[in-house]
C-alpha cells in the first residue's frame, strides 16, 4: 500500500485502509463490548468470547495483556479500544499513559496535561523528534 | 416567513465533561477552571435559545463502525436516544428530532450534489450529548429541537476541511430557503488539537489552536485550506475533528461577531476550546 504524507509523524495510528484491513476482526471483536450482554460474556470468560472472532493470536494476547500501543500496531483503532478500556472501569489517561514512549502512570500522564500538555515542538516529525532528543 | 440561523457554536465534546456532570464532580479542582468557564456561555445560550440546532458531530465506534460509516449523515428520526458506549446510555434527556427541517436539509443538499446519507434511527454518543450539556447543565429536557448531521472524521479517507466548508455553505442556504418561521442554531463540534492514540498520546498545540479559533471569526478560508495532514501533524490525530468547526462557520453569514471565546487545557487529553460567532 502507497506511503501516506502522515507517515513520519510519529508514535501515530491513523485509521486509513492499511491499519482498516489490519485491524479490521479485532476491531470489530471490540465494537461488540458496547453491549451489556457482549461485556458480560467477554468477561466470564475472555479467551473464549476471544475465539468467536477472526483474529490473529498475536491480537489475542494483546488483548488479553491490555497492551494498548500493541493493539494499535496491530491494526486497532483508540476510539475502539477505549471500549477495553471502560470495560476494565478505567479512566483513559490509563491507556494514554501505557501507550506513551516513555510510558506513564496515571498520575505522570495527568500531571503532563496539566503542565500544558505534550509538546507539539520536536513532536511534529520523526526527523524533528530524533533531533530534539 | 423563512427559517433563520442566527448564530454558530464551536464546542470540544470530550467524553469527561459529560462524565464530571453525570458523577456530580465538577466541583473538584480539577474541573473548577472548566465549569466556570462555560458561566457566560451558558448565560448566552439562556438568552438565546432556538427552535433547532443543527449539531455537527461525529460516531466514535458507537453507532457506526467499520462496517458502515457514512461521509455525512443527517438523522430525520422524531428522537434520537443516548448511546452505549460501553459504559451504559448516558442519564440524560432523549434528544427531539426535527424531521421536517432535517428533511429539507436533506433535499437542498442533495439538490445542491451533496450525498448525504439518511439516518432513520440513530443512537447518539457523546459527540452530541457532551455539547449539549456543556450548553444547558442538566435540564430535565432539552429546550430545543436537533437535527444530528454527523460526519465521519475517524475512519480514512475524510471529507477535506474544504469541502466541509462548502457544505456549510450549502446548510446556510437550505435553512434560509425552509418555509418555517424559525429560528436555527448551527454547532461544530469536536478538537481542538488532541492527539489519544500512540506513543504520542497528550500531544496539543495552542498555537495552532488560537491560529484556527482567529482565522474562524475573520479568515475561515483559511482554515478551509488545511489538510489532513497539517491537522495530524499539528493539531494530533484526533485533533482533524475541527474540520466539524468548518461546516458551522460555513454556514454563517461572511461577516460574524465573537459573542464568547474559551480555551482551557487539558480537559482529560485534550484541548478545550469553545467559540460563540452571531450572524452580524
Amino acid at each position: 500500500m502507497a506511503a501516506r504524507d502522515y507517515d513520519d509523524v510519529p508514535g501515530t495510528y491513523v485509521l486509513d485502509s492499511r491499519q482498516y484491513r489490519r485491524g479490521y476482526h479485532l476491531n470489530m471483536f471490540l465494537m461488540t463490548l458496547n453491549r451489556a450482554e457482549c461485556r458480560d460474556e467477554f468477561a466470564a470468560d475472555e479467551m473464549a468470547y476471544l475465539a468467536k472472532f477472526k483474529i490473529t493470536e498475536e491480537q489475542k494476547q494483546a488483548v488479553q495483556a491490555r497492551d494498548y500501543l500493541e493493539m494499535l500496531k496491530l491494526g486497532a483503532n483508540v476510539y475502539y479500544t477505549f471500549k477495553l478500556v471502560s470495560h476494565d472501569k478505567n479512566p483513559p489517561q490509563v491507556m494514554y499513559g501505557k501507550m506513551s514512549d516513555p510510558e506513564l502512570s496515571f498520575d505522570e500522564f495527568q500531571q503532563m496535561m496539566i503542565n500544558g500538555g505534550r509538546p507539539i515542538e520536536g513532536n511534529r516529525s520523526k526527523s524533528e523528534q530524533k533531533e530534539s532528543r | 416567513m423563512m427559517a433563520k440561523i442566527l448564530a454558530g457554536m464551536g464546542t470540544s465534546h470530550v467524553p469527561g465533561v459529560g462524565a464530571a456532570m453525570d458523577n456530580g464532580k465538577t466541583d473538584e479542582p480539577y474541573w473548577q477552571t472548566l465549569f466556570k468557564g462555560f458561566e457566560p456561555l451558558r448565560a448566552w445560550h439562556r438568552d438565546n435559545v432556538p427552535d433547532v440546532n443543527i449539531i455537527v458531530f461525529n460516531d466514535h465506534a458507537t453507532s457506526y463502525s467499520l462496517d458502515g460509516y457514512s461521509t455525512f449523515t443527517i438523522g430525520v428520526a422524531e428522537e434520537f436516544q443516548p448511546a452505549d458506549e460501553g459504559w451504559g446510555p448516558r442519564k440524560v434527556p432523549v434528544v427531539k428530532g426535527h424531521p421536517e427541517l432535517a428533511w429539507h436539509l436533506v433535499e437542498q443538499l442533495m439538490a445542491e450534489e451533496f450525498d448525504m446519507a439518511v439516518a432513520g434511527s440513530l443512537d447518539v454518543d457523546h459527540g452530541l450529548t457532551v455539547p449539549l450539556s456543556i450548553a444547558y447543565d442538566q435540564p430535565d429536557e432539552w429546550p430545543a429541537d436537533v437535527v444530528p448531521l454527523c460526519v465521519n472524521v475517524i475512519q480514512h479517507p475524510l471529507p477535506t476541511a474544504a469541502r466541509c466548508f462548502k457544505l456549510g455553505q450549502a446548510i446556510g442556504r437550505a435553512v434560509a430557503s425552509f418555509d418555517q418561521d424559525i429560528s436555527v442554531g448551527i454547532w461544530g463540534t469536536g478538537g481542538l488539537s488532541h492527539q489519544l492514540g500512540g506513543e504520542r498520546a497528550g500531544v496539543v498545540n495552542p498555537e495552532f489552536d488560537t491560529a484556527f479559533l482567529d482565522n474562524l471569526v475573520n479568515n475561515p478560508q483559511a482554515n478551509a485550506a488545511l489538510s489532513h495532514t497539517d491537522f495530524i501533524r499539528e493539531a494530533g490525530c484526533e485533533g482533524v475533528e475541527m474540520i466539524m468547526w468548518n461546516v458551522m462557520r460555513g454556514a454563517l453569514n461572511d461577516k460574524v461577531s465573537e459573542a464568547y471565546r474559551f480555551y482551557h487545557i487539558p480537559v482529560s487529553a485534550t484541548a478545550y476550546g469553545a467559540i460563540i460567532l452571531e450572524n452580524s
